[in-house]
């Protein structure tokens, strides 16, 4: 029986929006403060010029820019928006590989890497398939599937030797990030995909394009004249959408997060706990490949290939992304807009004022901090409204306490 | 060799360290999985204090008049600022996951994405790019130990010993392994040490022995703070020429392979740290290692990528984690938070 408690509170769901919610503002405080400090204490920064950093860090994406006097000015503005659904697309994509893993009691902070296989495979095969030959929208099929497959094979070996040599995932995706990134480089070192015509431009890879492959754009640049947006975005939404029936209506859904509850027991009742972790990390793997290859194939973005010594951002951003959205895949939709939106207003601070996007980075570490202990909050809080109820209603008739029971057991596996 | 066993120092010291670290926060029952942010975090703090005590010239004069113990002084106490400012950064985490009880590996990553974030951005508004770097001077002209200072000419001969161990060295590695050790006793030989490690095996029974479980977990973490700080900034110093950017290179993730390949001991991770050290500095150097001084720089000669070398130390860390996973045992109660009430 689903409990609708006249109190808001009570319900699970609005208990976890609530909670990711409190997260986000204190976040952006944060940023708001570090911008206050700086204003204050530099010589070189004014108060005025705080405020109006300030300002940009809550309302970045309905900015238009400086008018002709110097003053910020606000409105609605679509290439911005356009831009942050455009952003938005592999971070949604990589926040349901974290979230996906989470759910089989996995941290999945390999996405960086499997983020980066995923880019070359793609990559590869969208700038080595002739298109005079193969119709370029088969070959956008193929380069999109083989990012899939190269992401997922990556996520696959750290889950094999978490499954069966008992290594800390952790630890294994952190290594195979880096022999990814080495991996990456040396694949491009030298390769016929560096761009070679745009000389300006040194260690970059040719946009895909070049080969005239690139994501339909599906009329939404009409929509949102002058930005990035494309189609990228609705395959997101469905992917999220699928991953949403495979965790929740499907018996390989209910095995894996079986194996995130108690590896144990789901030994004990018969499931398969190797593969389902093996699985688990490789379709983990196939959603940040999957992030990579939405990305470059837009078609007008470029990849910097010599990358041994840095990590891409956009797989480390999955790991807010899913937690925020407390690893529900249509949350991931949401948390990844929002994240997105972080992204234009570090543009915007660059641009209009003398701060960096970095004070973003901050934010979002901020918040991942605190939804570290976000869970425990949202423990107390459901512990603290059961004794209430308790208290209440000794005189509740027996049935009902133990479909209460159920519920609040349901509501626990789902925390 | 000298040129090897130097290079490899340099890489292998600060791993050590930053191991070590790992071992006082998971003895303690923390996973400390920041090490990395807090290394970021402690070169940066070090990096700004020599910068800003230069700007001040505080130490102009000592340095004018060739006077290296002062200049060696100014070095120790860049160490300390780093050292404090990293156990400060580290109670963010003890504060997570002592009092709050939170998801210790994702507190971690938190103070993992923090760091470079904001070293970036102060960064950025400080100096107007993405590296600070020292005022004036470079790192070796300012604290390293040469020759010159103990009264040898340039061309004088010191012996394989003197050329290779007191020429130029930084000071900042000799103090991190006279540390290394005297933590590595206390940790092991005194009464301290044996009830901070109880606090990871069993804190139930710690407690009920009357051993406070969370100051404990508290002094575990902030020491693993301290040194992985200073780590971080030692790290600056002698492999960076002094200049923080936001990044340490994955410095602190291999410090914690380090620590488990070590199976949490001082003495394995010592040797599991030389060795890594020998695997970064191969990939750092690889074309300039004569390794018998004929002259022939063996490893740029066989003609394996340059890829290959920097993927190594990773590569063999996973390798090595894949023999050494089933005989490895950690802290049985790492990660878990105490909870008085639990049985």
């Amino acid at each position: 029986m689903k409990r609708r408690g006249t109190n808001l509170l009570e319900r699970e769901g609005a208990r976890s929006v609530l909670a990711s919610v409190i997260s986000i503002v204190i976040g952006m405080l944060v940023g708001s403060l570090l911008i206050l400090a700086m204003g204050l204490f530099n010589s070189g920064l004014s108060l005025a010029s705080a405020w109006d950093g300030i300002r940009l860090v809550f309302g970045g994406l309905f900015s238009t820019g400086r008018s002709a006097s110097g003053t910020l000015t606000w409105g609605f503005n679509p290439t911005s928006i356009g831009n942050m659904l455009f952003r938005a697309t592999p971070l949604i994509m990589t926040g349901l590989s974290v979230a996906v893993a989470f759910k089989t009691g996995l941290f999945n902070i390999g996405a960086p890497g499997q983020y980066l296989m995923g880019t070359a495979a793609s990559l590869m095969i969208a700038l080595g398939i002739p298109t005079e030959t193969v119709p370029a929208g088969l070959v956008w099929l193929l380069a999109f599937l083989g990012g899939a497959l190269a992401g997922a094979l990556w996520g696959a070996i750290p889950g094999m030797l978490k499954a069966f040599l008992n290594i800390n995932e952790v630890l294994a995706c952190i290594m195979t990030n880096w022999i990814a990134a080495n991996l990456v480089t040396w694949a491009f070192d030298g390769s016929q995909y560096r761009n070679l015509v745009e000389n300006t431009k040194s260690a970059y890879i040719y946009k895909t394009s070049y080969n005239g492959v690139a994501t339909s754009k599906l009329g939404l640049d009409l929509i949102f004249p002058n930005s990035q947006v494309n189609g990228g975005i609705i395959i997101a939404i469905v992917l999220a959408v699928l991953v949403y029936i495979l965790m929740t209506k499907t018996t390989l859904g209910y095995e894996l997060k079986a194996c995130g509850s108690n590896r144990h027991a789901a030994r004990y009742a018969g499931i398969n706990d190797k593969r389902n972790i093996v699985l688990s990390m490789a379709i983990a793997g196939a959603l940040s490949g999957i992030a990579a290859s939405l990305y470059y194939l837009s078609g007008n973005t470029e990849f910097f290939w010599s990358t041994y010594q840095s990590l891409p951002a956009t797989g480390f951003n999955g790991i807010p992304v899913a937690l925020l959205a407390v690893n529900h895949p249509i949350g991931v939709i949401f948390t990844g807009c929002f994240m997105s939106m972080l992204d234009i207003v570090g543009l915007q601070l660059t641009n209009l004022t003398a701060y960096n996007e970095y004070i973003t980075d901050v934010i979002i570490s901020v918040i991942v901090y605190l939804s570290a202990f976000s869970l425990v909050i949202k423990m107390l809080l459901t512990k603290r409204s059961k004794r209430n109820r308790t208290a209440a209603g000794t005189t509740e008739s027996a049935p009902e306490k133990a479909a209460d029971a159920v519920h609040t057991e349901k509501g626990g596996e789902s925390a | 060799m000298t040129f090897l066993i130097q290079q490899t120092l340099i890489y292998a010291i600060p791993l050590m360290i930053v191991a070590l670290a790992g071992v006082y926060a998971e003895r303690s029952g923390i996973i400390n999985l920041a090490l990395e942010g807090i290394m970021i975090f402690g070169a940066f703090v070090g990096v700004l204090f020599v910068n800003l005590t230069q700007q001040a010239g505080t130490f102009d004069a000592a340095k004018a008049a060739g006077d290296w113990v002062a200049l060696q002084g100014f070095e120790l106490l860049a160490m300390l600022a780093a050292a404090v400012m990293g156990a400060i950064f580290s109670l963010l985490l003890s504060f997570a996951s002592v009092n709050l009880k939170a998801d210790q590996t994702i507190g971690g990553t938190a103070l993992n994405l923090m760091a470079p974030a904001l070293v970036l951005f102060l960064i950025r508004i400080i100096a107007n790019q993405n590296t600070l770097q020292m005022y004036s001077g470079d790192a070796a002209s300012w604290f390293m130990i040469k020759k010159s200072l103990f009264g040898y000419g340039r061309n004088d001969e010191m012996g394989f010993l003197g050329s290779t161990f007191i020429d130029k060295v930084y000071l900042a590695t000799y103090i991190c392994i006279l540390l290394f050790v005297i933590l590595s006793i206390i940790l092991y030989k005194t009464r301290f040490g044996l009830r901070l490690r109880s606090c990871g095996e069993n804190p139930q029974a710690a407690d009920s022995l009357g051993i406070n479980v969370y100051k404990m977990r508290y002094i575990g973490t902030t020491i693993s703070g301290a040194l992985a700080g200073m780590g971080g900034f030692v790290y600056a110093l002698t492999t960076a020429n002094c200049a923080s950017t936001g990044d340490v290179a994955g410095f602190g993730f291999l410090a914690l392979a380090v620590m488990i390949f070590g199976n949490w001991k001082p003495l394995n991770i010592a040797g599991a740290s030389l060795l890594f050290g020998l695997f970064k500095c191969i990939a750092a150097a690889y074309s300039s290692i004569d390794i018998n001084g004929d002259g022939v720089f063996l490893l740029a000669e066989i003609g394996i990528s340059p890829h290959f070398y920097r993927m190594l130390p990773y590569l063999i860390t996973l390798i090595v984690l894949a023999f050494t996973s089933k005989k490895s045992r950690a802290p049985k109660a790492e990660g878990i938070p105490y909870d008085k009430g639990q049985r």
